[in-house]
Order: C-alpha cells, then sequence, then structure tokens
C-alpha cells in the first residue's frame, strides 16, 4: 500500500486531533505500542485498508486524512474487541472510531443506507422508519394486556423499555411476546411506554450521530419523567448500555438491568415452571454490548442451564472474545455497503462456528441477532438444521406459555 | 444567482390514509406531512448548484406540521433564506399555492426557480408549471441536471423509454426537478440543532387564498377488488404452455 506524506486537509484540522486526545481516556492513544492486537481481533480488520493499529499509525504520521478518505471507518461494527484486547487500554471503539465516523458524518460523508436510518430516527424516532403510533402493535391479542403506561397511568414495579427491533421486526416480535408471557407467570407488575417510547438512540451514537443520539435520549427523558416505577429492563443490550452508561451523564440515571439479569436473580421462582423437557444442544452467542462492553456473561448462560434436557456447548469465540453478529455501531444497516467490501457477512462467521459446536440451537440475547443469523442460515447449506432462539423464545417454549 | 425552491407538504404515507366521513378527501385526524420527496430533490440541486457557480438559495414553504424544521435543515444543508406563510391553508390546492408563491417571488426576482416535478397528492397540475403560468416564465420538467452559464442553463430533461434531451433556456426561469445531480445530503443533527439557534425563518401572513381553477373531489376511496387474480398450477413446463396459449388467445402473440 502506497502512502505519501502530505500535511494535514484542513477537513481533518488540528481541531478533530485534538478533540479525540480531549475524549475520556484519549490521551492514551498516544500510549499505542503498535502491536497489532487491535487489528487482530477486529472482525474486519483484514479488510480495512487502516485497521485500528494502522489509524493511530496514520495519526502520529499525521496522515490521518487518508483514513477519512478510505472506507476503513464504515468497517467498523463498533463490536469493542479492540478496545478490550488492547494492552494498553485504549478506548479505539469509544473513542478513536466513533469520534471518526462523528467527524465523516459532520461532513456529510456518509454511505446511503445508513443515512436512511439515521433520518428515519430523526423523523420517526425508530431506524426502520416505521410509524411511531404503531410502536405497541405487537401486543395486540396478547392476554392478559399489557400495560402501556400512557394509557393506564398506573405506577408499576418495572418498566420495560422494549426497544427499536422488539417493538417492530416481525420476527422479533415473538421474542418480545414471549418475554411478557414470562413476566407475567412471574407475576410481575410491568408496564411499557408503547408508542411513547423513542430509539435509545445508542447504535445511532457509535455510527457517529452523536446529536440524534442526545435528542433522542432527551425525549426518552421527557416520558420516563412522567411515570412511576422502579427500575428499568431493557430487551435490547444497546438499550442497557445507553440507560446505564450515556444516559446518566445527560442527566437521566435510573437503575436499569437487561433482561436476563433480571430474571437470572428470579431463577428459584423460574425452575418449577421449567415443565418441558428440551432435548437439544444450545451454544449461546454473547452480544458485544451485553458481554464484551457489560460483562455480562453468566446469567444468560444460567438461565440457558435450568431449562430441562439443555446441553450447553461452547463456540470458539465467546465471552469476552465474542464474535460480533455484525449489527453494532451501524453495521445494521451498512449491510450492503458492507458485503460489497468483504463479500461476506460476519452473521455468516458466527452461524458457521456454531454449526461447528454442533449446537442445534444458536441462543441469542439482542433484538439484532436472530434476523442477520436466519438470513445466514439461509445461505449456508451446512446449517439449514440451526435454529436461532432468544433465550425468552426458549424458557416461555419450556415453561409451555 | 438567486435560486427560490418553493416546496410543498404532503402526506406521509408511514401512517395509513382514511377517508374522511365525507368520502371526498383524507381524514387529517392522524395525518402527518412530510416534504414531498421530489422537493426536497430540487433544494438538493439548488445547493448543489450554489457550491459550483456561487449564488444564494430562498426557500420557501407553507406553514405546516414539521416545516420549520424543514426549513431549518435545508439552512444547514446551505439554504440562506428561510421564508414561511402562514396563515388557514385548510382549503389550500396547488393553483392557491402557485399564486402565494408567485405574489412573493415577483418581488424576489430569482434567477432560477427549482421545485419538484411533481408530488403524490398533486390533484390539479404540478405547482412548478402553475408557478410559471402566473409569472410568465418559461417551464422544463423532469429535469435530471443543470448546468449554468452567465445568462442562460443547459438542462437534461427525461424523456420516456431511457431519452433524455439537453434544452438550453434563458434565465429567469422556472424548472421541475425529477432528481438532484446526487441523492439529498446528510445534514448531521448537531448541526441541524446550532441552525436553529442562528438562522431566521421569515414569516408572511397569507390573508386570502385563490383556490380557483382546481378540480372537485367527488369520491376518494381505497382500491377495490375488480376482479380475481386466476393462479396458473401444475409443472413449469405445463403453465408456461397455458401461458403461451392465453397470450395467443389474447392476441400479445
Amino acid at each position: 500500500m502506497e502512502i505519501t506524506l502530505s500535511p494535514l486537509t484542513p477537513t481533518i484540522g488540528k481541531t478533530f486531533i485534538k478533540s479525540l486526545y480531549e475524549l475520556e481516556d484519549g490521551e492514551r492513544i498516544k500510549t499505542c505500542l503498535q502491536c497489532g492486537t487491535c487489528s487482530g481481533v477486529c472482525p474486519f480488520g483484514y479488510i480495512m485498508k487502516f485497521p485500528p493499529g494502522k489509524m493511530i499509525g496514520a495519526l502520529r504520521a499525521d496522515i490521518f486524512d487518508q483514513v477519512m478518505k478510505s472506507d476503513s471507518v464504515w468497517m467498523c461494527v463498533s463490536c469493542n474487541a479492540c478496545s478490550a484486547f488492547c494492552p494498553s487500554n485504549i478506548p479505539i471503539t469509544a473513542a478513536l472510531m466513533t469520534r471518526a465516523k462523528e467527524e465523516l458524518l459532520l461532513a456529510g460523508n456518509i454511505p446511503a443506507e445508513l443515512q436512511t436510518a439515521l433520518e428515519n430516527t430523526q423523523r420517526y424516532g425508530n431506524p426502520l422508519g416505521e410509524s411511531p403510533r404503531k410502536r405497541a402493535d405487537w401486543i395486540l391479542g396478547l392476554q392478559p394486556e399489557v400495560n402501556v403506561l400512557a394509557k393506564t397511568r398506573q405506577p408499576v414495579d418495572v418498566l420495560w423499555f422494549v426497544g427499536d427491533y422488539a417493538s417492530y421486526h416481525p420476527r422479533m416480535q415473538s421474542a418480545g411476546k414471549a418475554l411478557a408471557r414470562i413476566l407475567n407467570a412471574l407475576g410481575v407488575k410491568f408496564g411499557i411506554l408503547g408508542p411513547e417510547e423513542f430509539s435509545d438512540g445508542d447504535t445511532q451514537r457509535l455510527a457517529g450521530e452523536r446529536g440524534l443520539f442526545e435528542m433522542m435520549a432527551q425525549k426518552n427523558g421527557q416520558i420516563l419523567r412522567r411515570y412511576k416505577f422502579n427500575e428499568i429492563i431493557t430487551t435490547d443490550p444497546h438499550a442497557y448500555n445507553a440507560l446505564k452508561n450515556e444516559y446518566p451523564a445527560l442527566g437521566l440515571s435510573y437503575p436499569v438491568r437487561h433482561y436476563t439479569q433480571f430474571l437470572a436473580e428470579r431463577l428459584e421462582q423460574i425452575k418449577p415452571l421449567l415443565k418441558n423437557e428440551m432435548k437439544v444442544k444450545i451454544t449461546y452467542h454473547d452480544p458485544c454490548y451485553l458481554g464484551r462492553v457489560n460483562s455480562i456473561f453468566d446469567e444468560p448462560r444460567t438461565l440457558l442451564n435450568v431449562i430441562p434436557g439443555v446441553e450447553l456447548v461452547e463456540m470458539s469465540h465467546q465471552r469476552l472474545n465474542s464474535l460480533c453478529c455484525g449489527g453494532g455501531g451501524g453495521g445494521m444497516w451498512l449491510d450492503g455497503f458492507q458485503w460489497e467490501k468483504a463479500h461476506t457477512r460476519l452473521s455468516e462467521w458466527r452461524v458457521r462456528e456454531a454449526v461447528a459446536a454442533n449446537a442445534d440451537i444458536l441462543a441469542v440475547a439482542c433484538p439484532y441477532e436472530p434476523p442477520r443469523f436466519e438470513d445466514a442460515i439461509k445461505t449456508l447449506q451446512t446449517a439449514s438444521h440451526l435454529k436461532i432462539r432468544e433465550i425468552a423464545e426458549l424458557l416461555a417454549e419450556s415453561m409451555g406459555l | 444567482m438567486k435560486i427560490a425552491v418553493p416546496v410543498k407538504f404532503v402526506p406521509d404515507l408511514v401512517e395509513e390514509l382514511t377517508i374522511a366521513p365525507g368520502g371526498s378527501a383524507l381524514d387529517t385526524t392522524w395525518l402527518r406531512l412530510i416534504i414531498s420527496e421530489f422537493d426536497d430533490h430540487a433544494v438538493e440541486q439548488a445547493i448543489l448548484l450554489k457550491e459550483h457557480v456561487g449564488g444564494q438559495v430562498t426557500v420557501l414553504t407553507i406553514e405546516a406540521e414539521g416545516s420549520d424544521d424543514f426549513l431549518f435543515t435545508a439552512a444547514a444543508k446551505g439554504a440562506d433564506q428561510l421564508i414561511k406563510f402562514t396563515g388557514d391553508f385548510s382549503n389550500s390546492n396547488n393553483h392557491a399555492l402557485a399564486h402565494v408563491y408567485a405574489d412573493l417571488l415577483k418581488l424576489v426576482q430569482p434567477d432560477l426557480i427549482l421545485t419538484g416535478v411533481q408530488a403524490h397528492n398533486d390533484l390539479d397540475g404540478p405547482v412548478g408549471p402553475l408557478l410559471a403560468e402566473y409569472l410568465g416564465l418559461p417551464y422544463v420538467g423532469y429535469v435530471a441536471g443543470i448546468t449554468v452559464s452567465a445568462d442562460h442553463v443547459v438542462v437534461r430533461k427525461e424523456y420516456a423509454g431511457g431519452l433524455i434531451a439537453e434544452m438550453e433556456l434563458k434565465l429567469p426561469a422556472v424548472l421541475g426537478i425529477q432528481a438532484a445531480e446526487q441523492p439529498p445530503r446528510y445534514v448531521a443533527y448537531s448541526k441541524i440543532r446550532q441552525v436553529m439557534g442562528t438562522a431566521k425563518i421569515e414569516e408572511r401572513a397569507v390573508a386570502s387564498l385563490d383556490t380557483g381553477g382546481t378540480v372537485e373531489v367527488s369520491r376518494m376511496f381505497l382500491p377495490e377488488v375488480a376482479e380475481r387474480a386466476t393462479m396458473l398450477e401444475g409443472a413449469a413446463d405445463q403453465i408456461a404452455d397455458r401461458l403461451v396459449s392465453i397470450f395467443r388467445e389474447l392476441g400479445t402473440l
């Protein structure tokens, strides 16, 4: 690869470089050892002209404009693997990658697919471009009726932040229904925001749209302040990450847990309800923003292990070293773009690993995953027997709900 | 170069459309409005021209839900002047709209007026040709590409069958934009927010509307099932044979 040394262009000015170092732990970027671990662990590192390590190298050489002219940054799925394994603890995803995406986005230089998702978020409050009025349509027919707080105004113990994909994606609505049935079976007094809920905005933030993220947080904050509840649970690890790690800095602090944590705490109550035996081998995919970023590795496995008959097996990439499904950091909305560059999907790699682990079921706990993995199965003959199930769906099935 | 872009808002098809009890109009209770897609392209084309040859871009709209956000977004993209007409537009139509815009544009005297070539709720002709008529200016529609010279423009007009014509027009002129030279750009929300604090929307009150010349809607209804389709069944060969004989019977083969 040719690198011609040239001074920084005005668009990638000193202000941008300075802003990088001013981010939390941004100064650590200067301590990079150039060991290349980040580029090696990066799922798309092999395809990037500037994988993370080289990006930092370009920063040192004062040729960062070349990084910004390449497609490298848009191949980043914000899976945080680079940061998790960096011996210098450089916040590569949180600082370098996200800030670089922000800069590209400010310059109006973004792939068209991503633009649509961001415009949809701005206009409809969800990246899918669905009507906000239909956000709670997935609860139609559920008995007992799900408590939509705007309608009932009743205080609840648990506010369930359902999230975009569980609310709208046809495949994910069944997982949402399964969780609603489980919560009812456990006698949990819960409610949802329904049409008043906005996208958590976290993936938009990691795709470089910080302003939009703040707008979403602000809107969710206005709604959350209206209702009485003791804690929030989320279906989506990205929503969990936003509420736990990002919203507090914007003045929104609520106790929040992912539903797998919430259920794992009620294990003794759940166990006797798991009536149906399921003689299956299950492997579990750690979602990046549940596992690697927020260290929730055990609760999902605990829940799967108590289902009678289940044998839990592990894939080669697991826990801290889990392999991204490809949906994070805007990847969910860059499918065509990334396919053009890589001619493969991360979801296909993951499904191959599940097949290699001899699993019958690939269990997941993030609403980005079932549609991605199920699409991957369609393209891989060897995976045709593999089923993708949300943990909530498996629990509900064993409970006979 | 002074470029004006008069736009309009149309029903957002993300929401389901329902007919009002009278049976001749849409029920507006849950209707959301969105910028007409072609007008969005006209704004983008105007800003591209400004970037290529310099000039000033004025965007005009009537007051509607979301019109301020739209105007601020246009400013964040590069529009210089934002004008919003206020008043009662509940009985508005494209004729009335064209009159409102024409009255102001007579004073502004832009070199070029760009507007979307059509909108999905055009019932009585698109705004562009009406505007050109009221202003006594030449009009070319279905434009996808503009080259500007001193006192004229060369436009590329799309025809059916993949034909493209290049036409020269003396300025001032009105153009109906089919597509901008590049898709409407994305502008980061932080930029829009910044513009909200600095840009000014000029409001112009409209006292009365000239709605004459429009068509009257006698009945509005959802598509009705007319005749059921026939499904051909069997092996692929049999279906193909059957298709060929049907086409023969119909005289298309």
